[in-house]
């Protein structure tokens, strides 16, 4: 993982980097102007919602969405503007 | 036992490439070095290399097929000149920011336009910051010399970088001359085997190559990649003595031909060199205190070391086989101002010509005329034109 303080000595060799999976590590929420808020009691599990997330930042456990990634989430309202039951709105600022 | 042979550029270097026996070929045939992708491949359908021959689309595919490959973990090589190097462009730039040792074969062709197959070095010269080691060759002797050692240079884990041997287009690639070949199995022993530490079919690892690079971290990306050029200057020298143990041929980064007392030098890089060695031989038994230093690495340079070596000279002739269209200066001479002036020998007369565009000759009684206008720069004190053009009508 490259962090912010990082001198030019301590980089890898052409900026590679080792291991899996490591985008995790990269917060990209913090790119949000704004926020999805999942109202649970208007959600029929319908799944259209996770699946268009550009971020993988709806996480689906045992057939169920869950409350979002907001370590991931980018704020786009892809997900909002896709829910048949108005159960996401974006709130602006957050 | 070295092993004589006559061969041209192009067949000495197709020699050297089986000898290494690399990994993987990717390569687009375009004159003059033609011939390199076409020997080899009648080396691998003999079954005398174990390599994969890619026949790409265009030189664009050929570097990016290098690029792949050289990451997976593989030996890789090619083989261009003008026009396709230059659709290499873009490449070239990947291929060193990710540090990738590739080894590419340039015979030197001058670039479009006009259209034009003959020597000159705009090719090389225009690619002298795309993070590439370059190496350049007087006769196939070296070219062939240059190639062994390539690898070696590029490979090194300090080093990690891709290596240009260049070669002038037909004068060296299609002209035959004796010269010696090491036995096969000394060049396999010289380049080893290639294990790189971090490689994408390394197994049990998994990396990423290229990754996208934000403003935080670009800087320290090119800082990182600049020190690999000043750990390559003192790897260049070591594995060209070792090679000089080997062979018995040889210099590490320019030659100094009778520089001992010279007062008038001419700094010249390519097959040039051996016309203009003519050339101080003939003015030197005129009593004219003549000295040629030829350049073999041209990046990185080693402008300390060339200033030193120029430090007794009164004058001093920059020869460039390209333009560089600033109104002032060749690249040779810009980087030979620079050293020259950083080594507080600004006092030293500098002369800078363009010469030898596409394939114009390059003659013992042009380049005599060169010293003739160091020499009389000398006794008038006067420099007259920094920047001249050598052999041109009008």
């Amino acid at each position: 993982m490259h962090t912010l303080d990082e001198k030019w000595q301590d980089m890898t060799p052409g900026c590679t980097i080792t291991g899996n999976g490591t985008s995790k590590l990269f917060n990209t929420g913090d790119w949000r102007v704004a926020k999805p808020i999942f109202i649970a009691d208007k959600c029929k599990q319908c799944l259209l919602c996770a699946p268009v997330c550009p971020d993988s930042s709806i996480p689906v456990v045992d057939g169920k969405r869950l409350d979002f990634d907001y370590d991931h989430c980018k704020g786009c309202g892809i997900c909002a503007a896709n829910c048949p039951f108005g159960a996401i709105e974006m709130k602006e600022g957050e | 036992m070295a092993k004589k042979d006559r061969l041209s550029g192009n067949e000495a270097v197709a020699v050297a490439m089986r000898q290494v026996n690399p990994d993987v070929m990717p390569a687009f045939p375009i004159t003059p070095s033609t011939e390199l992708p076409q020997y080899f491949s009648s080396y691998v359908a003999n079954g005398q290399v174990d390599t994969e021959f890619i026949p790409v689309e265009s030189e664009h595919s050929a570097m990016s097929a290098c690029i792949g490959s050289e990451a997976a973990g593989a030996r890789t090589i090619t083989a261009t000149s003008s026009a396709g190097f230059a659709f290499m462009w873009e490449l070239l730039y990947v291929a060193a920011s990710n540090r990738l040792p590739i080894v590419l074969a340039l015979v030197n062709r001058a670039l479009s336009g006009p259209i034009n197959i003959n020597c000159d070095h705009s090719d090389g010269m225009g690619a002298r910051d795309s993070g590439w080691i370059q190496l350049y060759a007087e006769d196939s002797q070296e070219a062939y010399d240059n190639y062994i050692q390539a690898f070696r240079i590029g490979e090194h884990p300090d080093v990690q970088l891709p290596v240009m041997v260049c070669q002038d287009g037909f004068i060296i690639s299609h002209g035959v001359q004796n010269i010696e070949l090491l036995e096969d199995k000394e060049v396999s022993k010289f380049v080893g085997t290639y294990k790189p530490e971090r490689a994408l079919l390394n197994p049990g690892t998994s990396f990423a190559v290229g990754p996208y690079s934000v403003t935080e971290f670009y800087f320290e990306a090119k800082r990182a990649q600049a020190e690999a050029f000043k750990n390559a200057k003192k790897v260049v020298k070591e594995v060209a003595a070792e090679y000089k143990k080997l062979s018995g041929r040889g210099f590490s980064w320019f030659e100094e031909y009778k520089m001992d007392d010279a007062d008038y030098a001419m700094v010249v890089m390519g097959s040039a060199a051996g016309t203009g060695k003519d050339a101080v031989d003939e003015l030197r038994a005129k009593g004219v205190k003549a000295g040629l230093i030829k350049i073999r690495m041209f990046r990185p340079f080693p402008g300390a070391e060339l200033a030193k070596a120029l430090s007794g000279c009164k004058v001093v002739a920059c020869m460039d086989r390209t333009e560089s269209y600033n109104t002032q200066s060749g690249p040779i001479g810009a980087d030979i101002k620079t050293a020259l002036y950083d080594a507080d020998l600004a006092k030293i007369k500098v002369l800078n010509y363009c010469y030898g565009l596409g394939g114009r000759d390059v003659t013992v009684k042009s380049l005599s005329s060169v010293f003739k206008d160091m020499q009389k720069a000398d006794e008038t004190g006067k420099i007259g034109k920094t920047y001249r053009y050598l052999s041109v009508r009008g």
